[in-house]
């Protein structure tokens, strides 16, 4: 039986679809059967950010509808043979699929797959309660600034109502520099505020542009360090315990090994 | 003691610990909310509860947050019309 996380944000535009595309090829790399579910109705993304945006037949809403079986919606990855893409609707609204579709859908999958991922709509609205329906733990996008912060503090209220408990926290387009000039909250501050543990920090970096121009996700990069922050979030939903990347300054490294009790250097 | 000189130069006005205490106070506010679901829920609660003891003008019962700079208070105006007597 498999689990199905969510990847959630309140803001827009934080890094919920760079996530679940890189998570899903990073857990596939690592022979899991994955399938990635595009719950963002209307505004179809992760098809393009993995490059597989002309294979696309049918979508959610017709898997949910009965126009097709989900065999004939889910697509095959490029690279990898265990990892599947069932694409959003381009057409329809936000609210095409009920949370009771949802749920079933989710039920179904777990039976095929190790991991659905499914990459949700920015915001608190229907769409979002749809698509946290059946998931089995949420990982929540933010970007170290005050809005999507604030954002990701309802969202995590929004996610208890709705019974998905104990979120994970990912740090995305942090920016090293402006964390040493004092002009981005670090790591610490954030977690301080949102009080949920983290399971990743991501640089900002130019190569995950580049990457999505290319419809290559940046964790098959092995030299990209927004691409080994990935990999590391992958071992971490794995359950193993890695090391978080030395991003920011040593102190800052130091007070997060203690808080989560992980040793000295490795 | 380089970074105590950097402060005296640019004060203690990084714009992080703006972010941080800006941030802090919005989210007093945000937490500080409930849902007009729960709201009229928790109106419905304290009517029955006073009801116990008074005779409320129910209409006229007004629930809601006061919310200051740092601090919120949940405050009601709750007219009565009467008080019960102990063996009413
Ligand atoms: N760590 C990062 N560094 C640089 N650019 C990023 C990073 N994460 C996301 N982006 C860019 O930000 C934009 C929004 O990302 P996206 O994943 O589509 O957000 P969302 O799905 O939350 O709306 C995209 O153009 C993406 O390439
Ligand atoms: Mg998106």
């Amino acid at each position: 039986m498999g689990e199905a996380i969510v990847i959630t944000s309140g803001k827009g535009g934080v890094g919920k679809t760079t996530t679940t595309a890189n998570l899903g090829t990073g857990l596939a790399h690592n022979k899991h059967k994955i399938c990635l579910v595009d719950a963002d109705i209307g505004l179809r993304n992760l098809d393009v950010v993995l490059g597989l945006e002309n294979r696309i037949v049918y979508d959610l809403v017709d898997v949910v509808e009965g126009r097709c079986r989900l065999r004939q919606a889910l697509i095959k990855d490029k690279r990898y043979d265990s990892l599947f893409l069932l694409p959003a609707a381009q057409t329809k609204e936000k609210d095409a699929v009920s949370p009771e579709q949802m749920a079933e859908l989710m039920g179904t999958l777990k039976s095929e797959f190790d991991f659905i991922i499914v990459d949700c709509p920015a915001g608190i609205e229907q769409g979002f309660k749809n698509a946290i329906s059946g998931a089995d733990r949420a990982v929540i996008v933010t970007t170290p600034e005050v809005s999507a912060v604030r954002d990701a503090d309802r969202i995590i209220g929004l996610l208890e109502a709705a019974e998905v408990y104990d979120p994970q926290l990912i740090i995305n387009r942090l920016r090293p520099d402006m964390v040493r000039r004092g002009d981005m909250m670090d790591i610490q501050d954030i977690i301080d505020i949102l009080a949920i543990p983290l399971v990743g920090v991501v640089p900002d970096d130019e190569s995950i542009i580049v990457s999505s121009n290319r419809g290559e996700p940046v964790v098959l990069d092995q030299r990209s360090r927004p691409g080994q922050a990935y990999r590391n979030i992958v071992r971490r939903l794995e359950g193993l315990e890695v090391p978080f990347m030395d991003l920011e300054q040593k102190t800052v490294m130091h007070r997060l090994r203690t808080l989560f009790g992980i040793g000295g250097k490795r | 003691m380089l970074d105590f000189i950097m402060k005296l130069f640019r004060g203690s006005d990084n714009s992080k610990d703006q972010a941080k205490e800006r941030l802090r106070l919005v989210l007093v506010h945000d937490r500080a909310s409930l849902s007009p679901g729960l709201l009229e829920s928790l109106r419905g609660d304290l009517i029955e509860v006073l009801s116990k003891y008074m005779e409320i003008d129910e209409p006229g019962l007004e629930v809601d947050f006061d919310r200051s700079e740092d601090a919120v208070a949940l405050v009601a105006n709750i007219p009565v019309k009467r008080v019960k007597r102990e063996n009413d």
